[in-house]
Order: C-alpha cells, then sequence, then structure tokens
C-alpha cells in the first residue's frame, strides 16, 4: 500500500498543477457551478476548448478522436488537481462520459472521425435521450418509434428528463423499432442532429424553481442510418455501456455535502454559542463523516483496480447512492440547526448563502436522476452480489401485447 | 497509487482462511460457547504454531518481524471464522504496548514469550459502565482497585493496565495476574464464546511500563492501533455473515420463489453491502495509516472503527432478519455473528466515545 505517484504520474500532475493555476481559479468556496444561462454556458464552451488546445481533455481517448491517448490514471490525477478550482464542465459530462464511450465502441469510423474530435472540444454538446414519460426506472419499455425511410430512419415520440437538450447539437437517442418482438430486443441507438424541425425541446420546472431538465419531442425527426448505433435491434446492449459510462462519470464527483457541513460546524456560532459544541452536531458530523471517508477511500481503491488494468464495475453505484442520501440528510439537518430562522431562503440572510435550504429542495432529483436509490439497489443485489431478479410480469412478451396503466 | 494488499499479504490471508475454514468451524467456536471452557485450547496451540502470535514482533525478540499489514489480513480472517481464542488480547494489544512502551528488559522477558505463545496478555481498560475512567491505584502497598470487564482476563498470564498514583500521575503497569493480591473470576457476556473476566487488586505487583509517559496519552495510541486490527475482524466477521444470509435466502422459497428475489430482501443485502464497503474502504485506510504512522492514523483508526461497529452490528441483525423464525433458533449461526458484533464493539471503547473522536479531530484541525 502507497500512495506516491510513479514517476511519470509526478511529471503529468506538476504540469497539471501549473496549467490550472494559470488558466482557473482557485475555488475559494465550495459552491457547486451549476450549468444554467446562457452566460455561463458561453464560459464553459470557452474554457472547455482552452482545456483541449492543452491537451487536458478527452485524456484517455484516442488522440485520432481528439483525445490525449493517456491511461485512466492520468484521468484520476486531473480529476484530483480540478477539484480545487472553479471550473466549467458539467454541460460536457453527459456527452463526453456517457455518449461518447459507446460511439467510440459502436460508430462507424467515418462518424468517429468526423464526430468525437469535435464533442471533445467542446464545439459541439451532446445530450443522452432514453427516459420518457412512461418508461424511468424501466427504460426499455419506451415507446419513441423509429422507422425506416430509405437511408434514414424516422422518429416520433417524447423524451424526457433530458439533462442540457437545449444546449446540444447532437444526442444519443434509444428508439423502438420493433415493437412486436419482447421489449429489450425492439430496441436501436442513434446519434441524432437536434438542430432539426422535426425536435422541440421544452425545459421542465423543477420543484426547487431550476430548469435542467428537458422535454423532447419528436414529430417526423429524421436520423440517417449512417448515424445508426450497432445492429439494428441491438440498441439494448448500446444503451448498457451508456448508463454504465453514466454511473462511472458521475461516481467520482458525486455531492455528499459532507464538506459544506464540516465547514458549517466549524464556523457557525449561534447566540455566542459555537455549535461545534453541540453534542448532537458533534454525533452527526462523526456518523456523517465515517461515510464520506468511506467513499473517499472507496474511490482510491477504484483507482487501484483501474491501474492494475481492470474496470470499475457497479460498485460504482455505492458513491451514488450513498453520497444522495447524505446530502439530503445533511442539508435537512443543518436547517434544524438553524432553528426557526432555518425556513428562510434568503442568500442574505441563510447562513453559507443559503446553501443548506437550497440543497433540501435540489436533493431529491438527486436521489431519481441517473437511476432510483432503488435501481441503485437492485443494481447491487443482482450485479455485484448475484441476487436473483425480481420475477418480471412481461418476460417473455411481445413489447406491443405488455399490458399499461394507462390503456 | 496502490491501495490493496501485496501478493503475499493476500497469500498470507488465503492460507488463514483456508486454515480457519477447517480449523474454526461452527462447531469449534460452539465447543466455547456451550461450555465453560474460556478458548479453544487446541486451535490456539495451531494458531501458535503457524507463528501468527510471533507476526509483528522483531526478529531479535524471537518474532517474525513483518508488519501491521500482515497483521490486518489475519485479524480479517479470525474475525470471519469468529475464532474462540485470546489472539486480540495477547497479540493487538499486550504484545503492541509492550513493543511500544517495554523496557529492554520487559522486552527481552516478555516478546518471546508472546511470540511463542508461552505467556497471553491482555489490556484491562474498563473499569465498569461509561467511558474509561482510571480509579485502580498503586503505591508502595502495590496496586489496589478493579477492573471490568477485561477480555481473557480469567486466563491471561499478565495484564496492561493504567493505574494512578500519588507522586507519578497515571501510568501504564504491567500485572502478574498470577501473583498474590489478584482475584479473578469469569463473567457471563453477551458472546460467551470469548472470555470476560472481573479482576481485584489488592496489593498485588505491578511494574511500571514506559516510565513516565502519560498514561493516557499512551492508552490512546495504543487503542487506536487495535482499533484497526479489531475493524478487519469486524469486516471478516461482516462478510461471513452477510455471505451466509445471502446463501439462506437463495434457497429459502416463499410464495413460489426465492425470497432472495424480493426487493425487500435484496435491498436489505445491498443495503449490508453498502456499509461494508464503507467499512472495508475506511478499514483499508486505517491500515496503510497503520502501516506508516502515518499523522492522521488517529482520525483514520476512530473512522475504521465507527464504521466497522456500525456495519458489522447492521449486518448481523438484518442477517437474524432474512432468516425468519430459524435466525431466532440456538441451532442457527446468526446468533454467533450477532454475539460477536456486540462483543467487537464493546471491547477498546463504544461508538460514543469513538465518534467523539472523530468529531473532537474534525472540528480541531485547520
Amino acid at each position: 500500500m502507497d500512495f506516491e505517484d510513479t514517476p511519470e504520474l509526478a511529471v503529468f500532475r506538476s504540469e497539471v498543477r501549473d496549467w490550472l493555476d494559470a488558466n482557473a481559479q482557485r475555488r475559494t468556496d465550495q459552491l457547486f457551478l451549476g450549468m444554467e444561462g446562457d452566460q455561463a454556458f458561453q464560459e464553459a464552451k470557452a474554457w472547455y476548448k482552452k482545456k483541449s488546445q492543452a491537451g487536458f481533455a478527452c485524456l484517455t481517448w484516442p488522440r485520432e478522436y481528439g483525445g490525449a491517448g493517456l491511461t485512466p490514471l492520468h484521468e484520476v490525477i486531473w480529476a484530483q488537481e480540478v477539484e480545487n478550482y472553479k471550473t466549467r464542465d458539467a454541460h460536457f459530462v453527459i456527452g463526453i462520459g456517457n455518449c461518447g464511450p459507446a460511439i467510440m465502441h459502436f460508430a462507424s469510423e467515418e462518424a468517429k472521425v468526423e464526430l468525437l474530435p469535435r464533442m471533445a472540444s467542446a464545439e459541439d454538446v451532446w445530450c443522452q435521450l432514453f427516459s420518457e414519460p412512461s418508461a424511468g426506472s424501466d427504460v426499455a419499455g419506451l415507446r419513441t418509434r423509429a422507422e425506416p425511410d430509405g437511408d434514414n430512419w424516422i422518429l416520433n415520440g417524447q423524451k424526457i428528463w433530458t439533462s442540457g437538450a437545449q444546449y446540444s447539437d447532437y444526442g444519443v437517442v434509444l428508439t423502438r423499432t420493433d415493437p412486436t418482438v419482447s421489449k429489450y430486443r425492439g430496441l436501436t441507438l442513434f446519434m441524432i442532429d437536434m438542430r432539426q424541425p422535426g425536435i422541440e425541446i421544452r425545459p421542465i420546472r423543477q420543484m426547487d424553481g431550476g430548469q435542467h431538465f428537458n422535454e423532447v419531442f419528436f414529430n417526423d425527426a429524421v436520423v440517417p442510418d449512417a448515424y445508426r448505433l450497432g445492429e439494428v435491434g441491438g440498441g439494448w446492449t448500446g444503451a448498457l455501456t451508456v448508463l454504465m459510462s453514466e454511473r462511472l462519470a458521475i461516481s467520482g464527483i458525486q455531492p455528499t455535502g459532507f464538506p459544506q457541513f464540516l465547514e458549517l460546524v466549524k464556523s457557525l456560532e449561534i447566540n455566542g454559542q459555537p455549535i461545534a459544541r453541540d453534542p448532537i452536531v458533534r454525533e452527526r458530523l462523526a456518523t456523517w463523516y465515517s461515510q464520506y471517508a468511506g467513499l473517499q477511500a472507496a474511490n482510491k481503491r477504484m483507482i487501484t483496480a483501474v491501474a492494475k488494468g481492470g474496470i470499475a464495475g457497479a460498485e460504482a453505484s455505492l458513491g451514488k447512492l450513498v453520497g444522495a442520501v447524505m446530502n439530503q440528510e445533511i442539508a435537512n439537518f443543518a436547517c434544524q440547526v438553524f432553528g426557526q430562522a432555518g425556513i428562510i431562503q434568503d442568500d442574505s440572510f441563510s447562513p453559507e448563502q443559503g446553501h443548506f435550504q437550497h440543497s433540501v429542495l435540489f436533493s431529491p432529483g438527486v436521489r431519481l436522476a441517473g437511476g432510483t436509490d432503488e435501481v441503485m439497489r437492485n443494481i447491487l443485489a443482482e450485479q455485484v452480489l448475484g441476487l436473483p431478479q425480481e420475477p418480471r410480469a412481461d418476460k417473455g412478451m411481445a413489447f406491443q401485447d405488455i399490458p399499461t396503466g394507462n390503456s | 497509487m496502490n491501495f490493496e494488499f501485496s501478493e503475499e499479504q493476500l497469500f498470507i490471508r488465503d492460507q488463514a482462511r483456508n486454515f480457519l475454514s477447517q480449523e474454526s468451524t461452527a462447531q469449534v467456536v460452539r465447543s466455547i460457547l456451550d461450555t465453560p471452557e474460556p478458548y479453544q485450547r487446541a486451535l490456539w496451540q495451531k494458531i501458535i504454531e503457524l507463528g501468527w502470535t510471533a507476526i509483528a514482533i522483531p526478529e531479535e525478540f524471537g518474532g517474525l518481524g513483518l508488519g501491521y499489514l500482515e497483521l490486518c489480513v489475519i485479524a480479517e480472517e479470525l474475525g470471519r471464522s469468529l475464532a474462540p481464542v485470546p489472539f486480540s488480547s495477547s497479540v493487538y494489544l499486550a504484545t503492541e504496548a509492550i513493543k511500544a512502551w517495554g523496557s529492554r528488559e520487559q522486552q527481552q522477558y516478555y516478546l518471546p514469550r508472546l511470540a511463542s505463545g508461552e505467556l497471553i496478555g491482555t489490556l484491562a481498560s474498563s473499569e465498569g459502565l461509561g467511558a474509561l475512567e482510571v480509579n485502580t491505584t498503586v503505591s508502595n502497598k502495590g496496586l489496589h482497585g478493579e477492573k471490568i470487564p477485561v477480555p481473557d482476563g480469567d486466563i491471561a498470564d499478565f495484564a496492561v493496565l493504567l493505574a494512578r498514583s500519588d507522586n507519578a500521575g497515571t501510568g501504564l503497569y504491567l500485572v502478574d495476574l498470577t501473583a498474590t493480591g489478584v482475584a479473578r473470576s469469569t463473567l457471563n457476556s453477551m458472546d460467551p464464546s470469548r472470555s470476560q473476566a472481573r479482576l481485584v487488586f489488592d496489593g498485588a505487583a505491578a511494574s511500571p511500563l514506559g516510565g513516565g509517559t502519560d498514561g493516557q496519552a499512551a492508552l490512546a495510541q495504543l487503542l487506536d492501533k487495535a482499533a484497526v486490527l479489531f475493524a478487519f475482524e469486524q469486516i471478516g466477521g461482516g462478510q461471513a455473515a452477510m455471505d451466509m444470509g445471502m446463501a439462506y435466502t437463495k434457497q429459502r422459497f416463499a410464495f413460489g420463489r426465492p425470497i432472495a428475489s424480493f426487493q425487500a430482501i435484496k435491498h436489505k443485502f445491498a443495503d449490508m453491502f453498502v456499509a461494508l464497503e464503507l467499512a472495508r474502504a475506511n478499514a483499508y485506510y486505517g491500515a496503510w495509516a497503520m502501516s506508516c504512522d502515518a499523522p492522521d492514523l488517529p482520525l483514520a483508526a476512530a473512522t475504521a472503527r465507527v464504521s466497522a461497529s456500525d456495519a458489522y452490528y447492521q449486518i448481523t441483525r438484518e442477517n437474524i432478519q432474512a432468516h425468519g423464525g430459524m435466525g431466532f433458533t440456538w441451532e442457527f449461526d446468526c446468533h454467533l455473528y450477532y454475539r460477536r458484533a456486540q462483543l467487537l464493539s464493546g471491547v477498546i471503547g463504544t461508538q460514543p466515545q469513538w465518534k467523539e473522536a472523530i468529531a473532537s479531530r474534525l472540528i480541531s484541525a485547520a
């Protein structure tokens, strides 16, 4: 056991630090930079372009696709260093983290050369179109139809919970191409040009007031067959690649709320009394720390496995499951500590500019996005622990015969 | 970055697992649980012959001269197999105390005998309900006071303990438990597969250990290392209890299907897995901190202990639940793990004390 970098990686780490010092602002607080607003989007694109030109984007991708051709450990070092700076990467996580790996695996060589370098430099922004109003946790139950039309496919239907669709140039979309076979076998995955008349995007207003997500409507939207990812009817395999990449992409950056809570405990006085002296606060702090530290250390174990040539498996679900709940519980507890005034959400009055009140209202979404807590538990139980699947009422049925609540 | 045990350490772990799966079976554990025998002598003898008591003792004192990481992998397997032997008392506590604070003469006397199993030692830290207080006194009239409970106190040859003296404050002492002035009695405990005792001192001879060192500070350092080693016992036991529950619920049918296929059951196991993985990761970090004496060892140790105690309790509690009524019988082994989880979260101090250690370290850190 040791945490030292190899000489080569130590050189890389110092290059990363030097470049970040010259090109990014050090983080002075723990506030998460969101992805709302056009100005934020323009700043984000400019930042990513700079990062790409310096050779720090898509570190593990091959050079011919716009990457740096380095190893997963270089990526880890980048992530460890960039954590200390204010950067705007959120708009590109879905494209580069989720869609990129599936495109690399399933797209034609022509399409890869055409599209991946533009994704890697953030010239093009991508979104992921899987969930539908009647297909959430059971995403393979989706209904958006793709029908062949010469060298094209024509799409009709609706997607929902699409992050960043309003900024996106392209998307990866999962569609139903054959309703007469079982639900998993009738799916096909495509890349789609989002800038076309057959696509309409409407923002969804969340319970916290924000607008991260959209509804996307397809009305005779057109996709060339050259943008198909994998076989017709083989879409589920590609979708699993995307979903697994998504869990990896978010497992390291899942906010837990713990660093902010520790800062609060160390700094806040109420009526002249430091809350750090409250035994209940101390007990909660220690309990959450033991989970937070466990996640940090589990991440080190995952990195070790990757360094030895393994892949991080479904264990990546652990970080999301633990972090999302902790984030909500911490926010709720902090507002309780504030007393009656905790109900006020006013950046100029509430401690930490209302961070905890905002988290109370935002955190329910984190427990749902990218796989609900319950789906995460199923993944851990079935894929990691090998427990048997729940019997399914729709097993072996043609998709078109599966009962639905609204038919 | 390498956050894994070495090939050699994993080899030791596999060897230990094979050995204990044959020699420390549930039947062997029950031979201590069901009888007044304080520990399994035949198993203890074999463990000594394998050299495990000598692992972390320097070669110059008759040990194998290996490190804490080797001890961690053995601890995990002892925990997994619920081994009914005084290993933790003699190795993590007594041996480590003498390694750290023994005089040259004390080390020359005790360490070879601890390595060879000729002597069994223990730590007597508790004096009754609540956190660790020291009311035992030492003077030119010997040692006076009571320590309760003392793990393996009824069979150990000597104990390391804290005592107060009028002129030297609170310090660590070594006491021969077979000498006059020591009365010992075996206590009933929630885990009778491991022995607990009451020790009453009435003028017993005590020799200072680590002359001049602050006894409380020394004890805290000793307990930090022990916390990491106990955490490995806890995750080993937790893994075994979870494996037991999964095997049972996969073959137990109700409503025409294996009960493990119900989300009510499988989510329980997912939660156990999460608790265990966090505990394991924290224990690994503690092992690393211990192996290189990192400055954050006290925080790492307390974190490893808190999450391992939480995980082992949660897993053994829910393992009984997943077994249904059979889990509540004497016949099924669920209670062996549940009892051991209680024991291990009690020795060297309970959750409130260790959580407070975490909180005070975090809050006082700059």
